[in-house]
């Protein structure tokens, strides 16, 4: 007895002595990979109205916007754990569609939604809007409207740069390759290269962690989600072979409203148009290497 | 209600791999348990230390935390090996401390007098642990040994998490391919019902043979 | 620890203490061995770089870190909070005279420590769509809950019968003798074991980790899967492990301190043994708290 109380007494102090050491450092550690270019100025459209939003009405009165995003994708939707602060392609969306709704885009509170959760968030009202790697389908166009898409993915494979076994999914029998649980790229592996061994955590990092410890030997996701994923570490890891799927990826509001998605779609062709679009991807994804593409064509869907 | 007849080869893996997690983990952790046992009631200090460390981190120790360091850390120092086997590890060294404290206490209960009575007829250590000593320690450890390999078989469930095949992770693609999400759950919950049952059975069973009679 | 009262060996002679001596010095030079071929791989492995370290000298970094423990803290408040309550509840129902009520409370007690309790998260956060704090605290709550439950229920049926007795022949009404008379003995004997299961509860906040709750571990994985910071993981570990392990060990410490000051009390003296605790798996004995 006597000595698990030593050990209590010791590991209490040694609590006591990182609480103690709370006092810090400002700012945040170092960032890899190429640094984030100059980030365009959106203008922020003071006169905007849309009365047949609940959505927009609601965060008019609130005096901000709640927009849902990803915090563990480079260059995409990356929250800096030191500072709180959000980043990447998806975030400069958020902010660019906030613009266009007459809202600072500083003011935008950003919440971390896991995948799973998404359609929930948005059904509850906990977000106004969702922009995260949100791949527009079918089935979730159920349960979520979908804005855009904005951006043209496809899956693709991540491998370390001392493999040169793999160039595609056509390669990956009898090698273990990781994906999010339940994601439509993992489902299409197991449906389509059902000789691949399947790995699956919560969230890509994890994924890339395990590929960088040799657990696994490729990762498969999105493109735009592994290439930067490879530009913070490119010595490790690299993106092989084309594209073998088209992931529309489009922003999420509430099912019912319509008023908001069209209003969406309009403040997304004119981002396109007026190059605001480009000059975003180009200070965050486009960091990676690859030069920006054409926005795909908005899919204006009739309202149900 | 169709969920499971729809999908009996998922739930048959999902099923297999908490039983066979549970079975590898069991033998892990009653060895393991076993040396630490020893190691706490044994004359020699130091080996009395380490197995009051091992038993008072490890129990202290959240399970989610212990699955965390031995799937994701382990592989940093070029360990590469099955998912299942790291969680076997974690899970069994996790109940090896409870199985440790289980054993010691059974050790406790056997009066100081069976031992003195053992060394007074010239019994060796070896025979008086052997022949006097386990076998009366072993009865009345049985059911405690028991409940702690039942808590095993529900911890099991983390390991699904940590992209080990295991019953609880069916949920997910069940939920993908549109199934009801309750009859699921309805149908996990059953499978694991089963399998602590079927430890409780085999505990009563062999407490009715062996056990001691209060 | 005294080991003059063990039935394995006598107090050891001279010559035996020498030879145990050896056997020490033999097991310690092993554990040195094995520490430092740990502390050789850790170096030869990178994990004590300043990119990896250096995160943790940041303000914003240690705050999110707070932030996580706080959160883990939190959850842990409202689980013991609303275990307490639920377990009063249910060993209520459990001794109660109506045996409607009797029924669906051991129904209730028995299922739930039956079922993982990960099982019961997942299916309130995934079936039931329950935001992450309210599902793991909810999940905990239920387990835990019907634990305690059982232990209330040992405890008020272990206090000596003529407490009972004489607090009838008082003249007290049922709910008058278990909360004036038995209830108070009762939960001073149980203390220690139910501060034990605390420690359980709040181990199990760490399964909010994976319904993406943002307690303790969260924040850990958040730096340890960063990038930037060269993946310090096992730093992370390292920061964290102490923190989550010395945290249950106050509290089972605290446990023990409780058992022990119990002992000495002549308050609780009116009460049998406490670990006699029948669950409907292993008759007769105590849930293990695992």
């Amino acid at each position: 007895m006597l000595r698990t109380r030593n050990i209590a007494a010791l590991l209490a102090g040694l609590l006591l002595a990182a609480l103690a050491a709370g006092c810090g450092r400002e700012g945040s550690p170092p960032v890899k990979g190429p640094k984030a270019g100059q980030l365009p100025h959106y203008t922020v459209d003071t006169g905007f109205r849309l009365p047949g939003s609940k959505t927009w009405t609601q965060a008019k009165r609130r005096g901000y916007l709640v927009v849902g995003a990803k915090e563990d994708q480079p260059y995409l939707g990356e929250k800096d754990p030191a500072t709180g602060v959000y980043s990447g392609f998806d975030i400069e969306i958020a902010r660019m569609m906030a613009a266009s709704l007459g809202f600072e885009p500083k003011t935008i509170r950003f919440r971390t939604i896991a995948s799973a959760n998404r359609e929930t968030a948005l059904q509850n009202g906990q977000i106004d809007y969702y922009v995260g790697t949100y791949t527009i389908n079918d089935k979730r166009k159920k349960l979520v409207g979908f804005a855009g898409p904005y951006y043209m993915a496809g899956q693709s494979l991540l491998v370390r740069t001392d493999e040169n076994d793999i160039h595609g999914p056509q390669d990956l029998a009898g090698r273990t390759v990781c994906s999010a649980a339940g994601s439509t790229p993992y489902q299409r592996i197991a449906a389509d290269y059902p000789r691949a061994k399947l790995v699956a955590y919560d969230t890509y990092s994890i994924c890339v962690d395990n590929l960088l410890t040799y657990q696994v030997d490729a990762v498969t996701t999105d493109d735009a989600i592994l290439l930067g994923f490879a530009a913070k570490a490119p010595k490790e890891m690299k993106v092989v072979g084309k594209p073998f799927s088209e992931e529309p990826y489009g922003i999420g509001v509430p099912h019912a409203d319509d008023a908001l998605r069209f209003a969406l779609d309009d403040a997304l062709e004119a981002n396109e148009k007026n190059g605001n679009w480009r000059k975003a991807f180009e200070a965050t994804l486009g960091l990676s290497g690859v030069p920006a593409p054409t926005p795909p064509p908005i899919d204006r869907y009739p309202a149900n | 209600m169709y969920v499971l007849t729809d999908n009996f080869s998922l739930y048959g893996k999902g099923f297999l791999g908490t039983l066979e997690l549970t079975v590898y983990s069991s033998i892990l952790a009653l060895l393991l348990g076993f040396v630490m046992a020893s190691f706490r009631v044994a004359p020699v200090g130091s080996l009395r230390v380490i197995g009051t460390v091992w038993v008072a981190v490890l129990r202290n120790t959240p399970l989610t935390l212990l699955f965390f360091a031995v799937l994701l850390g382990l592989p940093r120092f070029g360990l590469v090996l099955p998912f299942k086997v790291f969680a076997v590890l974690a899970l069994g060294c996790y109940t090896s401390a409870f199985i440790c404290e289980a054993l010691r206490s059974g050790i406790n209960t056997v009066p100081t007098g069976q031992g003195e009575a053992a060394r007074s007829l010239g019994l060796s250590f070896g025979q008086t642990l052997g022949n006097v000593v386990l076998p009366q320690a072993f009865r009345s450890v049985i059911p405690p040994v028991g409940s702690t390999l039942i808590a095993l078989a529900k911890n099991s469930a983390i390991a699904g998490a940590f992209s080990v095949t295991e019953l609880l992770g069916t949920y997910k693609p069940l939920n993908e391919l549109g199934y009801s999400i309750i009859w699921s759950f309805v149908w996990i919950a059953v499978g694991y019902l089963i399998i602590t049952l079927s430890i409780s059975a085999l505990f009563n069973l062999m407490e009715k043979r062996w056990g001691v009679a209060r | 620890m005294t080991h003059s009262a063990t039935a394995l060996y006598d107090i050891p002679g001279p010559v035996t203490r020498r030879r145990h001596r050896l056997y020490g010095i033999a097991a310690t030079v092993l554990i040195l061995a094995a520490l430092g071929w740990l502390l050789y791989l850790l170096f030869d492995t990178d994990q004590f770089t300043a990119a990896k370290w250096s995160p943790f000298t940041y303000k914003g970094i240690q705050e999110l870190l707070l932030r996580g423990l706080g959160n883990t803290l939190k959850a842990f408040a409202y689980a013991a909070v609303l275990s307490l309550a639920l377990g009063a509840v249910l060993a209520v129902g459990r001794l109660s005279e109506h045996r409607p009520v009797r029924w669906l409370s051991t129904l209730l007690v028995e299922f739930f420590r039956a079922m993982p309790v990960l099982v019961m998260i997942f299916f309130i956060f995934v079936a039931l769509k329950v935001q992450p704090l309210p599902a793991l605290v909810a999940g905990l709550t239920l387990y835990n809950g019907s634990v305690l439950a059982e232990v209330f229920r040992t405890g008020i049926n272990s206090v000596e019968r003529g407490q009972r007795e004489a607090a009838y022949a008082l003249g007290l009404r049922k709910t008058q003798v278990t909360t004036y008379v038995l209830a108070p003995q009762a939960v001073r004997a149980m203390m220690p074991t139910i501060i034990s299961q605390l420690v359980v509860a709040l181990k199990d906040t760490s399964l909010g980790f994976l319904i993406t709750y943002e307690e303790f571990l969260h924040a850990g994985k958040l730096i340890a899967s960063n990038l930037d910071y060269d993946l310090p993981f096992i730093p992370v570990v390292m920061v964290i492990s102490p923190i989550y392990i010395g945290m249950c060990m106050l509290l089972s410490w605290f446990a023990n301190w409780v058992g022990g000051r119990q002992r000495r009390n002549p308050k609780t003296e009116a009460v049998g043994v406490a670990p006699a605790e029948p669950g409907t798996l292993l008759p007769g004995r105590q849930e293990p708290r695992v």
